[in-house]
């Protein structure tokens, strides 16, 4: 759960102006991994528009999310380059490691996968992305190391 | 440190895909080097991290000048025997090896490089992208001193002249859009610049507001002044944070320098620049959805009965220009439009700049003249496809675009011709495709991206593309029926006629293009339930050709799921019931031994 003041400290950096509704809201997406509902209700008071008005740009935009994403994000590229390359094996990958399809969240709250448009990598195909580190032409067989790179360690008493 | 026009500068290419190899850390090793060493007292050196130079397929690459030496896939080890050698011979084993084996030093003897003419990307790649007095000292912000000395109408009639067409795809003459802009007497006028580049396999803009930030922005000022418009936007996608930080501290540069702010250069005109970040949607690449999307609301197109140009940003005269044609206004301006309009096609002025992906050798960012052919771009400047296989498509102009078979590769490009045969050139993505690419399957996954990305605001687009991707869905899973590939053709033509932006009109393409040049494929999916490329997993089943395959165990070792068996220099086999289709295998056999038969649902 995210504090009002949390908020209010994205939401004051900004002018009372129309125009910076997607920013204020990609800021929040940044700090907290998601856009919260206290988050929406605060920003509509401030900028002077709907909650409904800020609730369709929150799910129109893909940057934006209402849930909260994992600790570890991980991207799978799907531009037209990686897709060709074999992005949808790097997808089976991901799903036979940790159980998980894009769009999902690991039940631990530990990673997320996207599949997301391209990354502008184009010629490093395919690319997957954790926590923006690049991982270039990725092998199937490479991901539960890239995997085991990234998740938080675990610490034995 | 001011650069000298005698020192010997290393250039790191710190483009995206050069960091994302490790460029950063080569950049850090050569500096540490140099102080080892003890170099910098004996030669004046300069190590500089410049944006994309081109050839990603051999990041990261460093070039060193004057003496024009370029290395290429240089790692952090490396360093020392690059510092070791300055002002020495070039070391050989980090030169392009060229087609017949030979090893060449500068970078115009790299055929990649050859057939290029630069001019959005005459700087990318030479200088350190952060530094206004580089940018100053290669000529940059000459041709804004020539335009402030001009009236707006004299700028227009110079980029008139010189034939610029917008580069973002649809060509629109760029004089023509400013003077339109220019003839409404209502203030403020506004101009945007289109760094939404959201084409899956374009790079061209991100890479040139990353490499060359001052150019856009040169561009911007001199737009402005045109128009008389006092006030900029950058609209940068979501992903692209380097080239936002990028333009973000070129702004506060040029605003120091007294380029931008209330008085440029002295003139006593304004100018004002800020970014805003897009928010990940593909529709605002479109001009009036991207508007939307910078005055804080959704990001849906409108239809243009009323031209930007006249309401546009704000509701006010707006112009709005793609990355590439801005970057290539100074250039128009400084060298004159007589220089820009001698290269390229008759209707089709000056060069265009390519991001060449997929199964090509060189993968990578170029620019050439209009009109050359594609031939020439992926054969003499790609090197050809990879591995030699053989090719089978290109596809240009992103998801808006088309397939183009082998028969039509010696089609000069530019913004006409390949309009003609179903494709267009687009903002300039091109993905090369093999004989391994399966193009039912290529064409749902264009489908697929748009049906995620149309904003649904008219029907024949938002439901027309869920209609197209389920028969597509149902082809590529092997429950294709007679009379899908008509009814695909007919949903097309309504989208193509009925849609209300360029997005839902072009969104039709892909599928049209390769059912024009590539039916058998289609017909191949639905008749015989096979998949000739071996992509389709449910109409794929791979097997070992024993007459080819030596045993070498390199697909055994590939398989991500165990499925290959087989002893050392015997044939191997794999299990169909542990095989799931994804064609590693096929990709590391080096005697074409794994073969697809097809038929598996």
């Amino acid at each position: 759960m995210v504090s009002n003041e949390e908020v209010s400290s994205i939401i004051d950096a900004y002018p009372r102006d129309r125009r910076y509704a997607l920013a204020v809201m990609q800021d929040m997406q940044r700090t907290f991994n998601y856009v919260p509902e206290n988050g929406l209700i605060a920003t509509a008071e401030h900028l002077d528009c709907s909650v409904a008005q800020l609730y369709s740009m929150a799910t129109f935009y893909k940057a934006l999310s209402l849930k909260p994403k994992g600790k570890h994000i991980i991207k799978v590229c799907d531009g037209t380059a990686c897709h060709l390359r074999g992005a949808n094996n790097l997808v089976t990958g991901v799903k036979r490691e940790l159980g998980i399809v894009p769009g999902e969240v690991t039940a631990d709250g530990e990673f997320s996968l996207e599949l997301v448009n391209c990354l502008g990598s184009c010629a490093l195909a395919p690319v997957l992305v954790i926590d923006g580190v690049y991982h270039n032409k990725v092998k199937i067989d490479a991901i539960p190391s890239i995997l085991k790179e990234h998740a938080t360690p675990v610490v034995t008493q | 440190m001011t650069p000298t026009p005698d020192m010997t500068k290393i250039l790191v290419c710190c483009g995206t895909g050069c960091i994302a190899n490790g460029s950063l850390k080569v950049a850090r090793a050569i500096r540490d080097e140099i102080v080892a060493q003890g170099v910098a007292a004996t030669l004046d050196l300069l190590v500089e991290e410049t944006g994309c130079s081109g050839m990603c397929e051999g990041g990261p690459i460093v070039r060193i000048l004057p003496a024009d030496i370029m290395y290429y896939k240089v790692r952090e080890r490396g360093a020392k025997d690059i510092v070791a050698s300055l002002g020495g011979d070039p070391l050989k084993r980090l030169l392009f090896k060229d087609a017949r084996g030979e090893r060449v030093t500068a970078q115009s003897e790299n055929p990649f490089y050859a057939a290029q003419v630069k001019i959005a990307l005459r700087n990318v790649g030479l200088i350190d992208p952060l530094s206004i007095d580089e940018y100053v000292a290669r000529g940059g912000y000459e041709g804004l001193k020539r335009a402030l000395a001009m009236t707006p109408d004299e700028i227009i009639t110079e980029v008139e002249r010189s034939g610029v067409r917008g580069k973002g795809g649809a060509g629109f003459p760029t004089g023509r859009k400013w003077r339109t802009a220019a003839g409404y007497d209502n203030y403020p006028k506004y101009i945007v610049c289109n760094g939404d580049e959201g084409d899956p396999g374009a790079f061209m803009d991100g890479s040139t507001l990353e490499g060359d930030p001052h150019g856009v922005i040169e561009g911007m000022v001199i737009g402005a002044l045109a128009i008389q418009a006092e006030e900029g936007v950058f609209y940068i996608r979501d992903e692209y944070a380097l080239a936002r930080d990028h333009v973000q501290r070129a702004i506060e540069a040029a605003e120091r320098a007294g380029i931008l702010g209330d008085d440029i250069l002295g003139s006593g005109k304004r100018m004002k620049l800020s970014i805003v970040r897009g928010g990940g949607a593909f529709v605002c690449g479109e001009s009036t959805a991207l508007m939307a999307s910078i005055e804080g609301r959704v990001g849906e197109p409108r239809a243009k009965y009323i031209r930007s140009a006249e309401r546009g940003l704000f509701n006010q005269p707006t112009v709005l220009n793609n990355v590439e044609t801005l970057a290539t206004i100074p250039y128009i301006l400084k060298e004159g439009a007589d220089a820009f309009a001698s290269v390229g096609t008759e209707t089709s002025k000056g060069t265009k700049v390519f991001a060449m992906v997929g199964k090509v050798k060189h993968t990578g960012l170029v620019e050439v003249p209009m009109g050359t052919t594609l031939r020439t771009l992926i054969y003499d400047i790609g090197g050809g496809i990879i591995d030699d296989r053989p090719f089978k498509a290109v596809q240009t102009g992103g998801p808006s675009g088309g397939c183009i078979p082998d028969s039509l590769l010696d089609l000069p490009v530019d913004f006409d011709t390949l309009k003609k045969y179903g494709a267009m050139m687009g903002s300039g993505g091109m993905i090369v495709m093999d004989d391994y690419n399966c193009m039912v399957e290529v064409a749902r996954y264009y489908v697929n991206f748009l049906c995620e990305e149309s904003c649904g605001k008219c029907t024949p687009c938002r439901e027309g593309l869920r209609q197209m991707h389920a028969i597509l869905t149902d082809i590529c899973e092997g429950r294709g029926e007679q009379g899908d590939v008509e009814l695909l053709e007919r949903i097309g033509a309504t989208m193509q006629d009925a849609s209300l932006c360029a997005l839902g009109k072009s969104a039709a393409n892909p599928v049209l293009s390769t059912i024009k040049y590539f039916r058998n494929e289609y017909e191949a999916h639905i008749d015989e339930r096979r998949c000739p490329a071996g992509v389709c997993v449910k109409l794929t089943e791979f097997t070992i050709d024993p007459e080819a395959c030596t045993g070498c165990g390199a697909c055994l070792r590939a398989c991500p799921t165990e499925a290959i068996s087989g002893a050392v220099k015997e044939t191997h086999v794999i299990d169909s019931e542990k095989c799931i289709v994804c064609g590693s295998c096929r990709e590391v056999c080096r005697f074409n031994a794994v073969v697809t038969e097809g038929r598996r649902a």
